[in-house]
């Protein structure tokens, strides 16, 4: 078994409300000099194979076909 | 006229559009549930509103997924006219049948009220019924409505037309770019929009503005 962590994040230039909202959140607790917060998604997997080439294949085409919206997102694989 | 209204776990709208499409062309709708493959031979596919499978992961990213979809994509390569209303828009992104995203509202709040709607673009089979520039009136409830696109796609789509609607005179609820309120392909026979026409059809309502979406579309498949 592999175990694999995905992480999906907004492309640049994409407006992130949530995130700006965080930021503002964070400011208010009185965390000064907080910029720059953008939310993504992380998605831990178990896959069951051995074969490392074939879980990354298989994570890349998640990732293409579910896991992000490759109109905004962006997507990184990560094997354990 | 034959249209068919698409069903799957967590659509709630789909009572309004099959009285709206009922009451418009004196015939109603077959239904369609998510696993149909074999779609009926219609003339008009609409995905109406909800919360398709709770919103997980992205507003319409799991129904756009389901086998339906894959047979609704062939219906409109072969020009069948295909129409997506909030969550079906939101679906119709996600299947990769129109261009551009929705993100969360700007306001990160639910928003259900009225807006108004500028008809952009008069030429189309949607939308016919309607004068270019004309203003109407039209419900909204969503709380990712946010229409997000690159600045190519952008420019491609106000470029072709593709833009149909825009919210008017400030009233753009969710901080969509350009006002976008609804797009369409490149072909002219698919069409999203954010907005609930079907829900203003008749004077119960309060007005019928939404009407001529619906006539647009019936008139032109009767013709």
């Amino acid at each position: 078994m592999i175990k694999a962590r995905v992480t999906v994040t907004l492309k640049n230039g994409v407006l992130d409300p949530q995130g700006k909202a965080i930021e503002g959140a964070l400011g208010s607790l009185g965390f000064d000099g907080v910029g720059g917060i953008r939310q993504g998604k992380v998605f831990d997997l178990e896959l069951a194979t051995a074969d490392r080439a074939k879980a990354e294949a298989d994570l890349k085409a998640m990732c293409e076909k579910l896991l992000a919206n490759t109109v905004i997102e962006n997507y990184t694989i990560a094997l354990a | 006229m034959k249209s068919a209204v698409v069903q799957l776990p967590g659509l709630n709208r789909d009572r309004d559009m099959i009285a709206a499409l009922t009451k418009i062309s004196g015939t109603a709708p077959v239904t369609v549930w998510q696993t149909e493959t074999d779609l009926p031979d219609v003339d008009l596919i609409v995905i109406p509103g909800g919360f398709s499978y709770g919103d997980y992961l992205r507003c319409g990213a799991i129904a756009a997924r389901m086998p339906v979809m894959q047979a609704i994509k062939a219906k409109a390569e072969a020009g069948v006219k295909v129409l997506g209303v909030c969550n079906g828009f939101q679906i119709l992104l996600e299947a990769g049948l129109l261009p551009g995203a929705l993100m969360r509202n700007a306001s990160l709040k639910f928003v259900c009220r009225e807006v108004k709607l500028e008809v952009v673009n008069a030429e189309t089979d949607f939308t016919r019924a309607y004068d270019k520039g004309q203003i109407i009136r039209s419900p909204v409830a969503h709380h990712d409505g946010n229409f997000f696109a690159d600045a190519e796609t952008l420019a491609a789509i106000e470029g072709n037309g593709q833009v149909v609607f825009r919210y008017a005179d400030g009233t753009n609820p969710n901080g969509s770019l350009n006002d976008i309120a609804g797009v369409m392909n490149a072909k002219g026979n698919v069409l999203g929009l954010m907005p609930h026409p079907e829900n203003l059809i008749e004077a119960a309502h309060g007005g019928s503005d939404g009407r001529g979406l619906f006539a647009s579309v019936l008139d032109v498949i009767a013709a």
